[in-house]
């Protein structure tokens, strides 16, 4: 069997999610391609061939591809499906936008968001937001999937040194066009990959709060996450969503700060290793997932845990 | 400009959600069921759109039996204009579905396609996408923001790094995401005059479409309860815990 996996990645590094990814390939077992589509993006294919498991790597290198844009890469993924039986990407925002499209184009359906392998067609993914795990089989001539990161432990990044092929085919719709993003620039670690994750809630009160959780943050090496409720309040920005319709973290350990615990926020932490809960409201939901539970208020609670660390 | 707008009959956001005993699906019998929220987002979207005299007419479609008609009549009271039922009592695939859609669309001949970014029962986030490739036409999933200027769609999207801003050539399709904007209650006289708007009813076979699900539901079990741990008393107690019982810090 021959998988293909799309690349995750800005066009300098390689997304490590993309190693949960071939993870998650090797456990379906076949030979794997990693197809590496952005612009000016030949460091990412270096870097992708040095992963674990990655038989060959395809570079398609143009403007059309810069922005991950779903009309192009969608079809270059659609003149390559021939050769294989499995194609995947990460569930991220790019995966989830161009993946269904591709299933489309090729008339088939497509499994979203897969955090469990039972065999090359057989899968496990969440449904009804992390409230019950369905075991489901595909009966499609190819198997189009999007992966949970956080589901599978990451392949090794380097050691490996696999071929790269550069593709010339460039697809380009007229019909759309990228106007300009606005990323968040940090020094932190991707929310995530992160090995720990500090989040913050409504009880933080205002953004400037949020100041609280970035030093300590800063002190542990950690990633800064928010509830929907923080978002939604305008306190921080929505790429910082934990939650069923945010980032699903799975870090070593998360400090849940001012959280109630919405069913919403706990589907997406709930596979953490350890996990905080700092709370004023000792019957708020989230100490009931909680290993180390802490009722206080938080602007007294914070600042002494950061100074302890 | 017309509009396309399709909805999903769900669980209610609210009600928890339990495995059945012989763990074959969720349960899902005396269970309250409502418009899918993001469904209700593209509704509210569509609505503001034509409030501000950029859309002309709004069409909502769902696919379904009977009762999703309720849905139907729900966003015909926050102010679509005629609504279309897509009868089946077969669970369709997520291609079937994009596939009915798209033979509507080929009829109706919208200008642009609103669906919410993904329903809150089966969380698979992929009609819109299938929908707009089986069309040909541009797709702006998970949208926070969305401007219209003559045949230009302008639409910003909720991407993992941050926000990200394109150009559509309408016809389009675009998938709302949770801010999108709030929506609005319906009045009472709107649910009232929501009655005697029109709904029609079509089959997949009127439409030259057969449905089928090539997805099959194996088995679905409770995910792997937490418990919860302890309550620590201070500070330096949750440090001396997370230190030597955890050793998760250093």
């Amino acid at each position: 069997m021959s998988i293909l996996i799309l690349a995750e990645h800005d066009n300098q590094t390689l997304k490590p999610v993309t190693l949960n990814v071939l993870a998650a390939a090797g456990e379906i077992g076949g030979d794997i391609t990693l197809l590496v589509a952005g612009h000016g993006c030949q460091a990412v294919a270096e870097q992708a061939a040095q992963a674990a498991g990655v038989s060959r790597v395809l570079l398609a290198d143009a403007p059309a591809y810069a922005h991950q844009l779903a009309e192009n890469v969608s079809k270059l993924l659609l003149n390559l499906a021939d050769d294989y039986e499995h194609i995947l990407a990460a569930a991220t925002t790019t995966g989830k936008n161009i993946l269904p499209r591709v299933a489309a184009l090729l008339g088939v359906n497509t499994l979203t968001d897969v955090l469990g392998v039972e065999s090359p067609k057989r899968f496990k993914r969440a449904i009804y937001a992390g409230n019950a795990i369905a075991t489901v089989e595909i009966d499609e001539p190819k198997v189009v999937m999007t992966i949970r990161g956080t589901a599978f432990d990451p392949v090794a990044a380097t050691g490996h040194n696999a071929s790269i092929t550069q593709l010339d085919q460039v697809y380009e719709s007229d019909d759309v066009s990228f106007r300009h993003e606005a990323l968040a620039a940090s020094d932190r670690p991707e929310l995530t990959a992160a090995r720990i994750v500090v989040s913050g809630g409504r009880g933080l009160g205002n953004g400037e709060n949020f100041d609280l959780l970035y030093q300590m943050a800063d002190k542990l090496g950690a990633a800064v996450g928010a509830s929907r409720a923080a978002v939604d309040a305008g306190y921080v920005p929505n790429d910082m969503q934990v939650g069923q319709t945010g980032k699903m973290v799975a870090p070593e350990l998360y400090i849940a700060v001012g959280i109630s615990g919405a069913i919403q926020h706990l589907a997406g932490m709930k596979d953490s290793k350890v996990i905080v809960a700092i709370n004023k409201d000792e019957e708020a939901p989230i100490f009931q997932v909680a290993d180390y539970g802490l009722v206080a208020d938080l602007f007294d609670a914070v600042p002494e845990l950061q100074a302890s660390l | 400009m017309k509009i396309l707008v399709a909805v999903k009959r769900v669980i209610d956001y609210n009600v928890k959600v339990r495995v059945k005993a012989d763990r074959t699906d969720v349960d899902l019998a005396n269970v309250k069921m409502a418009l899918n929220p993001f469904c209700e987002i593209a509704v509210e979207e569509a609505v503001r759109l034509k409030e501000q005299g950029v859309a002309s007419e709004i069409l909502v479609v769902s696919i379904g039996s009977k009762p999703c008609e309720e849905q139907l009549r729900t966003a015909l009271a926050l102010g679509a204009d005629r609504a279309l039922r897509v009868d089946t009592d077969v669970l369709p695939d997520a291609l079937s579905v994009a596939r009915v859609l798209a033979k509507v669309a080929e009829t109706e001949q919208p200008d642009l396609i609103l669906l919410g970014k993904q329903s809150i029962d089966s969380d698979n986030n992929q009609t819109g996408q299938m929908l707009a490739a089986l069309l040909d036409r541009p797709q702006a999933t998970f949208a926070s923001e969305v401007k219209i200027d003559g045949d230009q769609l302008q639409v910003t999207r909720e991407v993992d790094g941050g926000l990200q801003t394109l150009n559509l050539k309408m016809p389009a399709v675009v998938t709302t995401d949770l801010r999108l904007n709030e929506p609005r209650y319906a009045s009472l006289p709107n649910i009232m005059k929501a009655k005697k708007k029109p709904l029609e009813v079509k089959t997949p076979a009127d439409l030259g479409v057969s449905i089928s699900s090539q997805i099959k539901l194996i088995s679905v079990e409770p995910p792997a309860e937490r418990s919860a741990g302890i309550k620590v008393g201070s500070v330096a107690e949750l440090v001396e815990k997370l230190r030597n019982e955890a050793k998760v810090i250093a």
